[in-house]
């Protein structure tokens, strides 16, 4: 169990335009669950093997604990990986794979079947102990790769899209189980994945990623209700949220043809800007229908209904004609009663519910 | 269709290995397949001709002697190279790509080239005559192809599980030892076979570095047979397939080795 800390942390590959990973500064408390998340490409997996030591680091430094381990190699790290598909020794019986490490540091056979068996009882394993990795279910290949992890009892445990590989329903419950082993055993886990839902579900904190830059590092809740630019905006959250570029009046930001009110502090940064456009963005759930002049219009175009919930996906409104947009405003409605496709609707945002965003550099102003 | 061809190829064979079991005057007086008329006599069968060849022709001892010839220069070749294959593919040093070309190009070089000066060498350090001689010149004339194998081969190998194994506290020979070598075994057969055969039915190169004489192999001696014997049809039938059996059983034995995958289950993909 450790503190892990990335210092300016840089990956840069020969020949490359920009860095993988640019000064990466992060923080992470001993015991606590990081969700890198990001899309393809972002440098979170390059961030995840620089900690692990199979990635060079061109600049800055990692620490573990308080032991610098920047250029030290994986085995002396006291760290274990889950990879995203399994890396298990295919000649060997998962009692073996599990008890690898532990065979080559020298502990006797007694202690390791011991833990060996006690990671199995973890992860419902038992059965399964002698046969070898091909007999066995990806589901179930899943939990012998976190078993070795398990077994080493180390400082941290790396997971590498440990999901990625599942179906949809097996990946729900196993991130689950994940979320569950790590809170119990308490390792400080460092956990990538491209997938916003599992990070805003496992994560203690989720650090969001984009070309190898660090975007912002929050608990789930906060990245949701204050995203700190457009990125982080449009990224967490499912459906996305609405983002649109509106033009500034005296009554606030025309969205649709309708004024949406923008507050003091917000306003105040766009004039020192000399912006004459703001970023506005809502989510689906913070609208309302209201009547008509009362709203920004919309023309649905399609209604979602998934049981619990419906969404209507539309244009807007300008001037009397639906304008469209390279991808289409979702609100989320009553699922009882939804509009029907062509309908016209009024959209409110609720007070307070807006995200005003700087038009030219993305960042949040309120 | 092709059971009739694969009869067709087979004829000749089996010709030679009935006429193996009958005695000299038979074979000079009737063609093998009058057997076939009375396939239950058994007095038209002998074993006289194995016999006469074995222990009268000396090729129970050149049976041995092939074994002895054959399975070092099987050995040694796949142990260099094998450590030679990891330290291509996992390791990093200068000039590796450089001696790997070098390597791979002496494939390109004819055994005939080097048969000279290596008897010259041979002479000069006393080795001539002997097995080691043997030994020597086939692990150099296998090595090339033998890494080249190898190396091809371990470069397929999932990285993840070598990374896995570095993060696991494994060393360079660790991994080698206990997750390579095990898992390249498709490979490491493929090419003990056609080492072992290769070496096997191999007649200039034992000619040359240990010739007749009480070291002899049996393609020596079959030569030897064929030389002397000339219509000793019996004779040279027995000898035929009593060096020919041993390329078959091992042919047999291991051909699963070529299609066979090892690492089935142990990545996603």
């Amino acid at each position: 169990m450790a503190t892990i800390q990335f210092d300016h942390a840089t990956r840069h590959y020969p020949g490359a335009p920009r860095p993988s990973v640019d000064e990466l500064n992060l923080d992470i408390t001993d015991g606590e669950f990081l969700v890198l998340v990001g899309p393809s490409g972002c440098g979170k997996s390059t961030s995840l093997r620089m900690l692990a030591g199979l990635e060079e680091v061109d600049g800055g430094t990692i620490r573990i604990g308080e032991k610098d381990v920047t250029h030290l190699p994986p085995k002396e790290r006291d760290i274990a990986m889950v990879f995203q598909n399994y890396a298990l020794y295919p000649h060997m019986s998962v009692a073996d794979n599990m008890g690898f490490a532990l065979k080559i540091a020298g502990m006797n056979k007694a202690d390791i079947r011991r833990r060996v068996e006690d990671a199995a009882k973890i992860l419902d394993l038992t059965e399964y102990l002698d046969p070898k990795p091909k007999a066995l279910s990806g589901g179930q290949r899943q939990r012998v790769a976190m078993g070795r992890a398990i077994v080493r009892n180390p400082r941290a445990f790396l997971m590498d899209e440990p999901l990625s590989n599942l179906d949809a329903k097996l990946r729900v419950q196993t991130r689950t189980q994940i979320a569950a082993l790590q809170r119990r055993l308490g390792v400080t886990t460092v956990y990538v994945t491209h997938d916003q839902v599992e990070a805003m579900t496992m994560g203690d904190r989720v650090a969001v990623l984009k070309a190898g830059l660090l975007q912002q590092v929050d608990s789930p809740r906060n990245l949701y209700d204050q995203p700190a630019n457009v990125f982080v905006a449009g990224f967490i959250g499912s459906p996305a949220m609405n983002i649109i570029e509106a033009r500034l009046t005296e009554d606030g930001a025309v969205v649709g043809g309708h004024p949406v009110p923008i507050e003091r502090g917000a306003r105040g940064a766009l004039g020192e800007e000399g912006a004459a456009t703001a970023t506005v963005g809502f989510r689906p759930e913070s609208v309302e229908l209201v009547g008509e002049g009362e709203g920004i219009p919309m023309e649905v175009v399609v209604v979602e209904e998934l049981g619990s919930d419906a969404f209507a996906y539309g244009n807007l409104h300008v001037d009397g004609a639906a304008q469209t947009a390279d991808s289409m405003v979702i609100a989320r409605v009553d699922a009882r009663r939804p509009p029907a496709k062509g309908d016209l609707v009024h959209l409110r945002i609720r007070a307070g519910e807006e995200h005003v965003f700087s038009p030219t550099t993305g960042e949040r102003l309120h | 269709m092709l059971a009739v061809l694969c009869l067709l190829w087979v004829f000749p064979t089996v010709g030679l290995l009935v006429s193996s079991f009958r005695s000299q005057d038979a074979i000079n007086s009737s063609g093998w397949w009058t057997v076939f008329a009375s396939p239950l006599d058994f007095s038209q069968w002998t074993l006289e001709n194995y016999g006469e060849v074995l222990f009268g022709r000396g090729m129970a001892n050149a049976f041995v002697n092939s074994f002895v010839v054959a399975v070092p220069a099987t050995v040694i070749p796949i142990l260099i190279a094998t450590f030679a294959a990891y330290a291509f593919t996992f390791m990093r040093f200068p000039g590796r790509d450089t001696l790997f070309i070098l390597v791979v190009a002496l494939l390109v070089v004819p055994i005939q080239v080097a048969l000279v000066p290596l008897l010259q060498f041979y002479g000069d350090v006393g080795l001539n005559g002997s097995f080691a001689a043997v030994w020597l010149a086939h692990a150099g004339f296998g090595m090339p192809l033998a890494i080249f194998i190898l190396r091809t081969y371990m470069q397929t190998l999932p990285k993840s599980i070598i990374e896995s194994a570095a993060v696991d506290g494994a060393s360079h020979f660790t991994t080698f030892w206990r997750l390579i070598v095990p898992m390249s075994v498709p490979a490491l057969a493929a090419f003990a076979i056609f080492q072992f055969l290769w070496v096997w039915n191999d007649l200039l190169v034992a000619l040359l570095f240990i010739g007749a004489g009480a070291n002899e192999v049996v393609t020596v001696n079959l030569a030897g047979l064929v030389g002397s014997q000339g219509q000793g049809w019996h004779l040279l039938t027995a000898a035929g397939f009593i060096s020919m059996i041993v390329p078959l059983l091992v042919f047999i034995s291991l051909q699963r080795y070529f299609v066979r995958g090892l690492t089935a289950g142990a990545v996603k993909g």
